[in-house]
């Protein structure tokens, strides 16, 4: 291609705790070219945001960085504080993966452009002003000329990595760095941040180092690739070659690591386990003392049929109720409307109707680090719902129970006497499934249970799940706003939006021929309409 | 805004009146009145002062009294200077006390500040710790215990500054009341200013402000410190209100004219009326001032908006 | 909102590294549980630990010492009017203005003091507690009404108040102890409250309503244990506090009366005879400082401990 813009080479960071020195980036080589958008992909702990937080020389101090960062020549590692501030924000730009955070709350989003121009451009006021319009105006903010004025906190998080890309690009960088730029952001949102870097790369003519865990994006965005695991570097060339032919067990690994496998329908004559009519769910938003409250419908009038040994999928982006819906189905929030639970109309059960229930239908969520109780080991999370449901069984059967329970998770039975805290986030999802299969449930809900994974350990829960359904005859509702994920379990799919159903049917139908516009954007953004196969 | 503040105001209201009816009540409940103390008087001239001060009046009527007196800003008479009225002496106390008060705010902040920042900037530091060790005695030892240590200090030992009395106003006597009474607030606000820097310095938006190149003076200036000043001026009421209540024994201390001195005598000599208008006094002043605070809050962050409820 | 799981943050923990792999690293199977953690932390701090032997020894002088000195409380030596420390008629920190022993009326203050610190905390706590794990959990206009309470208390100029109530009702030590304690709950409900709101909002509390546990259980099991860390760094703020204000009433002549006396009013007497008896002054001063001190020391070794994130 063209000349190389930056090369890293050798590059080592260490960071020295008070528990000792841990090496976070282990001797990484790489380079881009001048235009060239490289991805450099890795799960969580492989030390690929270290690695661009080093080229910006923005670590905290307690990283030693050893090794080459050339650009252009010139050595970042080396140079002096105020050579990397004039290169910081001018020559190479980055953005974040916190749109909700990374812009300073207190200042006009206009200042915080025009603050960029004036220091490394040396604008006056009004220059810095019309330049810092046309800039919002290209990355896609409506009425830039109001929009300048407003304040982070009144923008959306879309509208916010527009922000941050026109502030990155201020000064026309010739190397952005894009650390999971999309992350935080609902799909559909996603992809247009993603078209408008592609879109504004050509415009301005420059490199792109993009960070991301996400493989689907990769191979949509990027020229050549990167995989990053536990601070070295696996593999690197083109992602065409990556791809096609990947030569290290890792990367193998990742890319099998996108779900595969489908579930086959459940035949018309199963019996109907959980029927719901009609369901409305309202929330109070603002209280007042006096007076009427302000209500919010989270979910508007839905209604749903899941048989026996189905697994339901319901997707939707965020703010779209399906985890409100989720919850109402369950009981554990107050709805409007049917609810029938095999023979037994549960629509108006309180707390103590439905405790018999409860060992029926249970509950899996999607946080690993907030769904289980930080003070209790792990045996006694288990065996919680044993005291309820079985308070016949002794401490011995008790305890009998919650090892298997373990061992159905392929969990040491020796972990039940440690704490949460303790484990990762992977075995702390398999706790959590552990703690709803000891009461042998019938249903269960499954609401975002791999969101907060990485890929890799996403695929061992997928199919951990899968096993138990076989084996036991479960029922699953399965709540995610990931396509790939719901695809590879459901055997039918409801599209949520705004509290309603936009379209249901079976998994197969809606993944190949969405009829509804907006199933048919969902789908194009999650990237699932190039087949994998190709 | 004008709409919060008449809510605010109106919110304030009932405070007051609790403040008042509370106090009056228990006035009123205390065993004997306010002429036991001074020698026997005879009955006829007893009842006399009694109906004088409206005191044989049922004790719903005194209570009406005394509200529609407060609302023309009347406290009703001292019961020991039996020249003034309780608002004469409020009066005459205020300027004393505003001047004591609002100096040691303003050196709190001055102060508290720039060595809560210091210590954030050089954290882990020998600097750091120093800092904060003297913020932990600012507020560990309390300004009764310091006032009369600098007043032994600076004017017995070394001589060098008065060891009571106003004189005016004139600088020498204001300096060993204000420290003494601004030390406290010093010492919360520097601890509260180097957690608050800290926790900013470590957020996203300072990565972002460090990776536009801006230099380390321009992050902190323009970046960091306003947002971390937030939870300073929101501690600002209490620190008002611990400034109100720590000059009652300053005054005392150093013997100076102002509202506090008044408050500590009329409580020591069972001055009913005095005592219970420097409390209705102070408490419409804390009401004020939390009002005032909250509305600077909102000029500081625009996240916050007093339009609505 | 959904998928937000953090992987810069991830990134920048390198201690975490390699925790997903396939095989563990191998632990005790006895687990740490948090509050094991959070004392094995604050061991490690040594002011905290220097002050809480301070406060232990401190308690146990105030305690034990009167009944082991020669004097009593109120016992005149007629031979020692304002004497500075001397082993003469054993006043090792001097005599007061009466003839009285300045030690044993330091400790006999101590453990008014302490005992008010004592009571009026648990009196702050207990009010505190209920007060804000009710609002908490109920939610709702309840919670409103009783938070809307909890403003108005807090816009009053309390401290008027309660020194209104000792001129009005007269000096009473339990008097102190109840108004000490009233002032002082209104923080410990808002800390409980928030810390119940946030709580009631967590999964795993909707995990175990989904298990079908009863609500007194989940109070029990899981609300109260989980809010313990910050109460406990609260009272621990909480007691010098009102250690402090004790003696600011008695500095005002308003606290403990005669015979009984406690730092403040020591303090207080020790100002008026300074200039001839600087050791009147500063002996309680001293007992007081270093009480504030360990206990500011201690709670924010404990904040530390318990919230190892503000570190």
């Amino acid at each position: 291609m063209s000349n190389t813009l930056l090369e890293v080479d050798n590059l080592q960071v260490d960071f020295e705790l008070p528990t000792g020195t841990v090496s976070a980036v282990k001797g990484v080589s790489f380079t881009i070219a001048e235009n060239e958008t490289l991805a450099l992909v890795g799960e969580s702990g492989s030390g690929k945001s270290v690695t661009s937080t080093a080229l910006m020389r923005l670590l905290p101090e307690m990283a030693k960085v050893s090794g080459a960062i050339r650009f252009d020549g010139e050595n970042l590692v080396e140079v002096s504080h105020s050579r990397i501030r004039k290169l910081r924000g001018n020559d190479i730009s980055m953005i974040f993966q916190e749109p909700m955070t990374s812009l300073n709350p207190l200042h006009r989003i206009g200042r915080q452009i025009t603050e960029v121009l004036k220091k490394h451009r040396h604008m006056d006021s009004g220059a810095a002003r019309s330049r810092a319009l046309e800039l919002l105006a290209q990355v896609g903010i409506p009425e830039p000329e109001k929009r300048i004025a407003s304040y982070p906190h009144e923008l959306s998080g879309g509208q916010r990595q527009r922000v941050m890309i026109a502030m990155a690009l201020a000064c026309e960088p010739r190397l952005l760095i894009a650390d999971e730029p999309t992350t935080a952001l609902d799909v559909t949102v996603q992809a247009q941040i993603l078209d408008l870097l592609a879109d504004l790369q050509k415009r301005y003519g420059m490199a792109i180092l993009f960070i991301t865990h996400d493989l689907g994006l990769v191979r949509q965005f990027a020229e050549r690739v990167c995989v990053m695991r536990q601070g070295e570097l696996v593999e690197s060339g083109t992602t065409a070659e990556v791809f096609a032919n990947p030569r290290h067990d890792y990367t193998r690994m990742l890319l099998d690591a996108e779900p595969s496998g489908r579930k086959a329908a459940v035949a018309d004559s199963a019996p109907l386990l959980l029927q719901a009519g009609d369901v409305h769910v309202r929330f109070t938003t603002k209280r007042r003392l006096f007076g009427k409250d302000e209500k919010f419908e989270a979910v508007r009038g839905i209604s749903l049929d899941v048989r026996r040994g189905q697994t339901v999928g319901i997707v939707g982006e965020s703010g779209s109720g399906k985890s409100t819906l989720g919850r109402a189905l369950l009981r554990l929030l107050k709805s409007e409307g049917q609810l029938r639970f095999e023979d037994t109309d549960i629509s108006g059960f309180d707390k103590s109707q439905m405790r018999p229930l409860r060992s029926r239908m249970q509950v899996v969520f999607q946080d690993p680090f907030g769904s289980l109780s930080p003070r209790l080991t792990v045996g006694e999370i288990i065996s919680e719902g044993l005291r309820v449901h079985f308070p016949e069984l002794n401490r011995r059967e008790r305890e009998q129970r919650v090892i298997e329970s373990l061992q159905e998770v392929a969990l040491d039975p020796l972990m039940r006497k440690r704490y949460p805290h303790e484990f990762s986030g992977g075995q702390r999802q398999r706790i959590a499934i552990a703690r709803a299969l000891v009461l042998k449930p019938d249903f269960l809900l499954l609401d975002e249970p791999t969101s907060a994974l990485d890929r890799s350990v996403q695929m061992t829960v997928i199919k951990l799940l899968r096993d138990l359904q076989q084996k036991y005859d479960l029922t699953y509702l399965f709540i995610s706003h990931d396509l790939a994920v719901v695809r590879a379990l459901a055997d039918t799919v409801l599209v949520m939006k705004e509290g309603q159903i936009v379209e249901q049917g079976s998994a197969e139908e809606i993944f190949a021929h969405p009829r509804k516009t907006y199933t048919k954007t969902l789908l194009e953004a999650a990237f699932l309409n190039d087949d994998r196969a190709a | 805004m004008l709409n919060y503040i008449a809510k605010r105001l109106a919110m304030a209201v009932p405070t007051l009146l609790i403040v008042i009816t509370v106090s009056f009540f228990l006035m009123r409940v205390a065993p004997g009145g306010p002429f036991d103390g001074e020698r026997q008087l005879p009955p006829e001239i007893e009842a006399n002062l009694m109906a004088a001060y409206h005191l044989d009046e049922p004790l719903w009527m005194q209570y009406l009294r005394y509200m529609g007196n407060l609302v023309q800003g009347d406290f009703g008479p001292s019961f020991k200077y039996k020249d003034f009225s309780v608002t004469e002496l409020i009066m005459q106390g205020f300027p004393v006390s505003l001047e004591l008060g609002a100096l040691a705010i303003a050196l709190a902040l001055l102060l508290g500040i720039p060595m809560g920042v210091m210590a954030a900037l050089r954290r882990n530091s020998a600097l750091d710790y120093s800092l904060m060790g003297v913020a932990l005695g600012g507020i560990a030892v309390p300004n009764f215990v310091i006032a009369p240590l600098m007043a032994l200090f600076f004017g017995v030992i070394l001589g060098w500054l008065p060891v009571g009395g106003w004189n005016g106003g004139a600088l020498p006597n204001l300096v060993l009341p204000v420290i003494a009474l601004a030390i406290q607030q010093i010492a919360y606000i520097a601890r509260m200013m180097r957690a608050s820097m800290i926790e900013v310095l470590g957020s996203h938006f300072i990565r972002t402000a460090r990776a536009k190149g801006l230099s380390e003076r321009e992050v902190i200036l323009r970046h960091a410190l306003r947002p971390a000043m937030l939870p300073v001026l929101s501690y600002l009421g209490p620190a008002i209100a611990g400034i109100i209540t720590g000059s009652v024994v300053i005054e005392q201390i150093f013997g100076l004219p102002g509202i506090g001195r008044y408050f500590v005598q009329g409580a020591l000599n069972r001055d009913y009326t005095l005592v219970m208008g420097t409390v209705v006094f102070y408490g419409v002043l804390i009401v004020l001032m939390n009002l005032i605070v909250d509305l600077l809050y909102s000029l500081f962050d625009p996240q916050i908006r007093y339009d609505d409820d | 909102m959904t998928s937000s799981h953090n992987a810069t943050c991830e990134d920048r923990r390198p201690d975490h590294v390699g925790g997903e792999g396939p095989n563990p690293p191998q632990a005790p199977v006895k687990g740490e549980s948090l509050g094991r953690e959070a004392w094995r932390r604050l061991r490690h701090n040594h002011a905290a630990m220097a002050s809480l032997i301070v406060l232990a020894l401190m308690t146990l002088i105030c305690v034990v010492g009167p009944w082991l000195l020669p004097w009593g409380l109120a016992e005149v030596d007629w031979n020692a009017f304002g004497v500075a420390p001397t082993l003469e008629g054993f006043h090792l920190l001097g005599t007061d203005a009466n003839g009285r022993d300045l030690l044993t009326r330091t400790l006999y203050g101590g453990r008014i003091s302490l005992s008010v610190a004592l009571v009026a905390t648990l009196v702050s706590l207990v009010i505190g507690v209920l007060y804000g794990a009710i609002a908490g959990y109920m939610g709702g206009r309840v919670d409103n009404l009783m938070m809307r309470f909890v403003d108005i208390m807090y816009s009053l100029p309390f401290m008027f108040l309660v020194i209104l109530l000792m001129v009005v009702l007269g000096r009473n030590i339990l008097l102190i102890y109840a108004a000490i304690g009233a002032v002082e709950w209104l923080d410990m409900a808002r800390i409980v409250r928030g810390q119940t709101l946030s709580l009631k909002r967590r999964e795993f509390i909707e995990a175990s309503h989904a298990l079908g546990v009863k609500d007194r259980t989940i109070v029990v099991r899981h609300l109260i244990p989980n809010s313990i860390g910050p109460v406990i760094i609260y009272v621990t703020l909480t007691v010098p506090k009102v250690i402090l204000l004790e003696s600011f009433l008695s500095f005002l002549g308003l606290g403990v009366q005669e015979p009984l006396t406690s730092w403040g009013v020591l303090i207080s007497e020790g100002t008026s005879n300074m200039q001839g008896a600087p050791w009147m002054l500063i002996v309680p001063a001293s007992f007081l400082a270093v009480t504030l001190f360990c206990l500011n020391f201690l709670g924010d070794g404990l904040r530390d401990a318990l919230d190892p994130r503000t570190r």
